[in-house]
């Protein structure tokens, strides 16, 4: 919670929590984003319940940002059904990572992590963005 | 009724809470207002964004202020 809420950008971050790899995942790159000041992780299953902080939040943050596991997208229809639109929604099967498959590691929170910062939704954004080969391109820094 | 205002004492804050006062003092309804600075008890709330108001138990609106007339209804919802 920031001390001054007059300037601090509101940005809230919902990871879906499901069972697999890929809910792991989502989960630790909220908890890796919002360490690392990126946004606020808040609680998806309190907006489901319709708790009224909760609700409230979603619908008075300037972002709010969706990391699901998979195509079946529950953050962000959860948001959805309380009338709030994403501004931004990520899939991490959309980022690389396969369901079932792909082994939960630092090195994997640390990619999603680093592309969410970067605004990469999809490996053919990546591509896109001139991304495509890990090799080339600066590594520096994670901004 | 109980009027709580959750956030941490900037003009924002301040603003909602003179609203209120507004609010309350239009409709000649006798109101509790508390304000709540400690962060530990806005996030008991689920409150992300402040400032908050919180009427009986019930957050109304958060992370921006409300109108006043928004807060008069809510006020009359509750009466």
């Amino acid at each position: 919670m920031d001390k001054c809420c007059c300037n601090a950008k509101s940005r809230l971050v919902y990871s879906c929590s499901g069972a697999a790899n890929t809910g792991e995942i989502a989960d630790q790159v909220s908890r890796k984003l919002a360490k690392e000041g990126y946004g606020k992780m808040t609680c998806l299953a309190s907006v489901g319940a319709h708790i009224s902080g909760f609700v409230q939040s979603a619908k008075g943050a300037e972002e709010n940002i969706t990391i699901d596991g998979c195509s079946i997208n529950c953050a962000k229809k959860i948001l959805e059904h309380i009338g709030v639109t994403p501004t931004k929604s990520y899939i991490v099967t959309e980022m690389g990572v396969e369901k079932g498959k792909t082994p939960v590691t630092e090195e994997i929170i640390n990619e999603i992590s680093s592309k969410i910062k970067k605004g990469i939704s999809s490996k053919a954004e990546q591509e896109n963005n001139g991304e495509g080969d890990k090799n080339s391109g600066c590594s520096c820094c994670s901004c | 009724m109980k009027i709580e205002i959750l956030g941490t004492g900037c003009p924002k804050c301040k603003k909602l809470n003179e609203l209120v006062e507004e609010a309350a003092s239009e409709l000649s309804v006798l109101v509790e207002i508390i304000k709540v600075t400690d962060i530990n008890k806005i996030i008991d709330y689920g409150v992300m964004v402040t400032p908050a108001l919180v009427i009986d138990g019930n957050v109304k609106v958060a992370g921006k202020i409300p109108s006043k007339e928004e807060i008069i209804r809510w006020i009359k919802e509750k009466k």
